[in-house]
């Protein structure tokens, strides 16, 4: 064995058979920078292997994992209820996730969807605040318009620090979710507060003329429309248009983007504006279609866990509509585990976890196992 | 005690935890190695700490806990980043997510039982006596005079040693290193561990010195800030002490104006240390927009033997 065949991590030798004639032979894993594309199942294996990782947790808490994971399973899709309170819950999570696919695309590493999806509520509240007496059509379009304003500056602000100052987008972002957060906190404590609201930290209750219509006697609502029309639009722009095939070229090599004359700060701005404003929209449907009033903590951190739904999608339109359905039904599932006593947050420790098998997923898959002759001439 | 030396002490109680997350991410982004998983290190070493402190009664014991469990979670990251060279942004955010999630869980059942006690203190008597440094130092607990040490160990260790003089080159020219005999994924291996236990120990440190009892998501956005800090401090161990106090400071400087009976909302104040942060990335980035910022060059940037680049 070369006396660096031990510290060698990248073409690590698992197990060297030595034959007798001095001929060597190894299994060696090598890194095959040809497999860029992960395969389709990497999402599927990822969702086994994490729910395997949280089952030691649950079952190291004296519970019986089994059983927890049968709770939540029916409890997000058992019932009508609860599928129709999955769907409710995918749609935030499937027009935040969207946003966040443009953006990842080209490697902006938007994490203020959270941030955005607040500003978006408040922006909606706002307009029922202040221009309480509109007509349905009026009231709704206008605080559609003002989330989706207030959103694209909320993503504006992370991307000017970005574009003209070199601030990584990461840290920006993330500030103004807890910026936008405090300044949730201060208007449902101050300004905004209900004055019939018993002294509850909340603005007044949404009329019937500001809250979106829903679908029989569910909590379901038009928002959905919302999410199926973005991805239809974002796809059509991916596939079709010159600005699509701009992010798709910057996406897979921005050296080249660059050299051939794309500009790539305009493109930053332009994905982070859509990236806001997607998650503004969510923000609306979601004060005007489920809660119909302002409050504290009216995002169960939506805008994180539309991350690892982008991402478990493969930035892949159809792929987002499934994986957010699919995490829609791991908050609800997360909820009805209450009642048997455990705490929600089992599902944000197996959306995390879902999302380190992910990447290591994709990772492991560029490594083939190779059985060759160590007879190494140098070079490649 | 007067204003200032008050907001002294409140700065250096609130800066340690910083102070402590910050150099463990200059030791991780000096190896080449992006550390954003800080948040979720911070809030798994900070419940680490509360449960075993409470189960068992015995602080040490909790501190070394913490130290294995995020050191655990520093070996999953660099496995990720250095042997699979996964992608470190998302293997950052995943450790957030994940961290937020599971220490959420883990301390369900001990939310809001308060620590059987605080971080012990050593008292200096023949340091008491003298005015403005006595009240400081004189009273400091074994976290805080860990953290000072720590400093200036890591610098010595940074610029003097030829320890550091590897990882300085692992984090700059990886390539470099290996042909100069160095073991690059060892460097990163042992410093991305390392690293991940000293911000373990800053979660420790939020709940013994500063809120001395566990609540879901308690370092609100510490962790994040000390990556940003990272950058502020260039990735120097003396500066981080003082874009940490700077900060501990304007954390307290809020609290402190509330005290004093403003009139602008609380909400507001608290908003002071995120705009801050973002400010001061901007100034920074615009003056240094035509000079080097000092960032370990490879840093994010997978190392690979036999890969050209």
């Amino acid at each position: 064995m070369s006396p660096d065949n031990g510290r060698n991590a990248a073409a690590a030798v698992l197990e060297p058979i030595t034959s007798g004639s001095g001929k060597r032979f190894s299994l060696r894993l090598e890194y095959d920078s040809s497999r860029t594309r992960s395969p389709w199942w990497t999402p599927i294996v990822s969702i086994i292997l994490a729910l395997l990782l949280c089952a030691l947790f649950i079952g190291v808490n004296g519970m019986n994992p089994v059983l927890v994971y049968e709770k939540m399973f029916r409890g997000a899709f058992g019932t009508t209820y609860g599928l129709t309170e999955t769907m409710v819950k995918a749609i935030p999570l499937l027009l935040c996730g969207l946003g966040i696919a443009v953006a990842y695309r080209i490697s902006v590493w938007n994490i203020g969807a959270e941030g955005q999806l607040t500003v978006g509520v408040m922006a909606a509240t706002a307009v029922t605040i202040y221009f309480p007496n509109l007509s349905s059509f009026w009231s709704l379009s206008l605080m559609l318009l003002f989330s989706i304003a207030a959103g694209a500056l909320w993503g504006l602000l992370t991307a000017i620090p970005r574009t003209h100052f070199g601030v990584n987008e990461l840290i920006t972002s993330l500030m103004l979710n807890y910026v936008a957060l405090l300044a949730l906190d201060y208007v449902v404590f101050g300004p905004w507060k209900d004055p019939k609201g018993f002294n509850f930290p909340g603005s007044p209750m949404f009329t019937a003329a500001q809250s979106l219509p829903v679908l029989g006697s569910t909590r379901l609502h038009i928002g959905l429309l919302f999410g199926l029309i973005a991805v239809v639009i974002y796809y059509l722009m991916i596939r079709f248009t010159k600005w699509g095939y701009e992010l798709r070229l910057i996406g897979a090599n921005p050296v080249a983007a660059r050299y051939a004359g794309i500009h790539i700060k305009r493109h930053i701005i332009i994905v982070m504006l859509i990236s806001g404003g997607l998650a503004g929209i969510a923000g609306m449907a979601e004060v005007s279609g489920v809660t119909h009033k302002l409050m504290q903590g009216i995002s169960p951190g939506y805008g994180y866990t539309a991350i690892i739904v982008a991402w478990l999608a493969k930035l892949n339109p159809l792929g987002l509509i499934v994986t957010s359905i699919l995490f829609g039904g791991l908050i609800v599932g997360g909820y009805s585990v209450q009642t048997i006593g455990l705490p929600s947050s089992i599902s944000e420790m197996l959306q995390g976890s879902i999302l380190f098998f992910l990447i290591a997923g994709d990772m492991i898959y560029r490594f083939r196992i190779r059985r060759s002759g160590v007879q190494l001439k140098g070079g490649r | 005690m007067d204003f200032t030396t008050q907001l002294l002490i409140a700065a250096i109680s609130a800066g340690t935890p910083l102070l402590l997350a910050t150099l463990g991410g200059i030791l991780n982004e000096r190896a080449g190695i992006i550390q954003l998983g800080a948040e979720g290190l911070m809030l798994m070493g900070a419940v680490t700490t509360c449960i075993v402190y409470i189960r068992s009664g015995n602080l040490l014991l909790a501190l070394l806990a913490t130290v294995a469990v995020t050191a655990l979670l520093g070996l999953l990251h660099s496995f990720l980043c250095v042997t699979l060279r996964a992608n470190q942004t998302m293997s950052g955010l995943a450790m957030t997510l994940f961290g937020s999630g599971l220490s959420a869980y883990l301390g369900k059942p001990i939310s809001g039982i308060p620590l059987p006690g605080t971080s012990p203190k050593l008292h200096l008597a023949w340091l008491e006596n003298v005015p403005v440094i006595g009240r400081i130092f004189g009273n400091m607990d074994y976290l805080t005079w860990f953290s000072l040490l720590l400093v200036l160990v890591l610098h010595l260790l940074i610029h003097r040693t030829s320890w550091g003089l590897h990882l300085r080159a692992v984090g700059d020219s990886p390539a470099t290193a290996d042909v100069m005999g160095i073991r690059v994924q060892l460097i990163r291996y042992s410093y991305v561990i390392i690293g991940a236990a000293l911000i373990g120990l800053a979660g420790a440190d939020m709940v013994l010195a500063y809120a001395p009892t566990w609540n879901e998501g308690l370092t609100a956005g510490r962790g994040w800030i000390a990556v940003g800090l990272v950058i502020f401090a260039r990735w120097n161990p003396l500066r981080a002490l003082f874009c940490a106090y700077f900060f501990g400071a304007l954390d307290s400087l809020g609290f402190r104006i509330q005290l004093l009976g403003s009139a602008v909302p609380p909400y507001f104040l608290k908003m002071i240390p995120y705009l801050v942060t973002i400010l001061v990335l901007m100034y920074l980035g615009y003056r240094n927009r035509n000079k080097p910022s000092g960032t370990p060059e490879a840093l994010g940037v997978p190392y690979i033997r036999e890969q050209r680049f």
